[in-house]
């Protein structure tokens, strides 16, 4: 943990996603107020960055076409976007690790059958398969997270499985396999947590993925819908007026690459740590 | 060799199968139905059963399937919903643009990952190695079609310098040699660009871990102890070795630049496979969306085997342990 925090990457990493977590949490404090509140339009709309309204609002990345607040929108839309990435990451770290632990520690056919599943998974095209998926139903928050985890399960159960499968042949398995554990006993305490750091970083970086991704399915109109605040949506209705008022389509996406850069550098930086190979380069 | 080639081939298309079926099997059972976008709420049930009877959609699931797959691979591939065009058209004319723009941006990034990876292992450690990994690690998070905006924000926008939609200006066909290739340039510029930085980010990051790893075996040490300059060590005996992995990278990543073509397609208005499928999608337009999901699955999976080729190719060691 100590050479985690002397990391410079990971001391960025961790900066960065506890301020935006703390200003999600703490929306309403850090902002204006609703992130859909409208006031008079016309005089309130493309109000630029740093100035204030008419009616002395200050906007400090100023408004969009509606007269709302765009850091308001930011912050809210933190809350959507990191709740739909690590919601999604979840699900798909349930899915991965079941799928994982289950064919790396049986043999035999269902071992085959959901490593088979599981390459047939990772050959499907995930954006056609997400553009179907978000484009047949009605588009919706948790439709966006169900499809996002489903998704994106198949790296964490590969990892897992070949944790579990090198793992289960170490003698301190054949310990508790010895003083008589069941199987499953064994699964779960002992090989399992031993099985999980790398799974971690994987998670990291799955975080910052599915943010992109939810953010490119807001962005198609397929994901969050207006008029509630997601980074891909604000970024959807700054296209339109990426003249008038370019800072509309610009903050959110600063906000995403910030988020995924830090989400990345994290988990760089707990695979070094975790990875004795590679401390001394 | 060779039945390595035909297990894959075989495993290759029991996917793009189980792709179109999972495919076909979402379409039916999603909500929404494509005779309603086509007639409008004006129309009469009679009308709605008539032309769904025209377009067998009132068949059953499965013979519905086993009808479109017979066709399919016969490549009768049907006509589109929403456009009345023949499918094959549409695709005919949406692949070369995607193709070409995949395959430059494939390239292009990798080549420049190639030089940028390789120049931060070799200086691993000191500034220039930092800022080409903050410059990489950047571009790696940044998404498709935002980087896109900007470009056209930039580029469009403020320089006037570069068109930011299309394929091809509305006087093309009027454009001869020089001035036609410039005007098709122009188009290109921005798509591909936006899309080779995406991929140099993951590139230049692999080979710098690659290379490194390379750089730290006994034979780069031997090769050191024989006083060669560094230039010759990294160039002639780190990078080949290192190419192994970055090759069995470049045909898997084949998959992930075709999904980032999706969307740096939207942006650009780009007349390719991804700007199809999205419409199609949102369309419902069936015949469409099935042979676009078949051919991006066909894609991949080729991708996949192109991986394993190159990689034999680049590595002698593999044909032996296949």
């Amino acid at each position: 943990m100590k050479r985690l925090l002397r990391d410079r990457r990971a001391a960025f990493g961790c900066s960065v996603l506890l301020i935006v977590v703390l200003c999600a949490i703490a929306a309403p404090l850090v902002t204006n107020g609703d992130p859909m509140s409208q006031r008079d339009i016309v005089v309130t709309r493309f109000v630029p960055p740093l100035s204030s309204d008419p009616h002395g609002v200050f906007h400090p990345i100023g408004t969009d076409r509606f007269g709302r607040d765009v850091w308001t929108r930011l912050v809210y839309g933190a809350r959507i976007s990191m709740g739909i990435g690590m919601l999604a990451v979840l699900v798909s770290l349930a899915v991965g690790i079941v799928v994982g632990a289950v064919a790396g520690y049986w043999r035999g056919p269902v071992s085959l059958a959901l490593l088979g599943l599981t390459d047939f998974a990772l050959a499907v095209p995930r954006v056609v398969l997400l553009l179907l998926l978000a484009a047949l139903w009605q588009p919706s928050t948790v439709l966006v997270i169900a499809v996002l985890g489903l998704t994106g399960w198949m790296g964490i159960a590969r990892l897992v499985h070949s944790e579990v499968r090198s793992l289960a042949a170490r003698p301190f398995v054949e310990g508790a396999v010895a003083v008589g554990a069941r199987r499953l006993r064994v699964l779960a305490r002992h090989i399992l947590p031993n099985a999980l750091t790398p799974v971690i970083v994987a998670a990291a970086l799955g975080v910052g993925n599915a943010i992109t991704l939810e953010a490119g399915l807001s962005y198609l109109g397929l994901g969050v819908q207006p008029p509630t605040p997601s980074w891909g949506n604000m970024m959807e209705s700054g296209r339109d007026v990426l003249v008038n008022a370019p800072w509309v389509a610009t903050a959110p996406g600063i906000a995403l690459v910030l988020v995924v850069v830090a989400c990345t550098l994290l988990g760089d930086a707990v695979r070094d740590v975790l990875d004795p190979t590679t401390r001394h380069s | 060799m060779l039945a390595r080639l035909g297990h894959r081939l075989l495993a290759g298309i029991a996917v793009v199968l189980g792709v179109v079926t999972l495919t076909f099997v979402l379409l039916h059972l999603a909500p929404g139905d494509p005779i309603d976008i086509m007639l409008g709420p004006s129309a009469t049930a009679g009308q709605v059963a008539a032309q769904r009877h025209t377009l067998g959609l009132d068949r059953p699931v499965p013979t519905q399937f086993a009808s479109w797959l017979g066709r399919f691979v016969r490549g009768d591939w049907g006509t589109s919903i929403a456009k009345g065009r023949p499918v094959r058209a549409i695709l005919g004319d949406a692949w070369p643009a995607t193709v070409r723009l995949v395959v430059l941006s494939l390239i292009l990034s990798y080549l420049i990952g190639l030089g940028v990876g390789g120049v931060q292992a070799a200086r691993s450690g000191t500034r220039t190695d930092t800022a080409l990994s903050v410059i990489t690690v950047t571009l790696f998070a940044i998404p498709g079609y935002w980087l896109g905006l900007m470009l056209i924000l930039v580029f469009t926008y403020w320089t006037q310098a570069l068109p930011a939609f299309g394929a091809a200006g509305l006087d093309s066909d009027y454009l001869r040699g020089g001035s036609w290739l410039l005007d098709q340039l122009r188009h290109l510029a921005l798509p591909l660009t936006a899309l080779t930085l995406i991929g140099l980010g993951g590139a230049a990051r692999f080979v710098r871990g690659a290379m490194l790893e390379t750089l730290s075996q006994p034979f780069i040490t031997t090769a050191r102890a024989k006083g060669l300059t560094t230039r010759r060590v990294v160039g002639r005996h780190a990078l080949r070795h290192a190419l192994t992995p970055v090759v069995t990278l470049l045909g898997l990543s084949l998959p992930t630049l075709f999904s980032g073509a999706v969307f740096v397609e939207a942006v650009f208005a780009w007349p390719g496979v991804g700007r199809v499928l999205v419409e199609a999608v949102q369309a419902r337009d069936y015949p469409v969306v099935m042979a676009a999901t078949a051919i991006s699955a066909a894609l991949v999976v080729a991708g996949n085997m192109l991986a394993d080729i190159l990689a034999t190719w680049v590595d002698p060691r593999l044909r032996h342990h296949a």
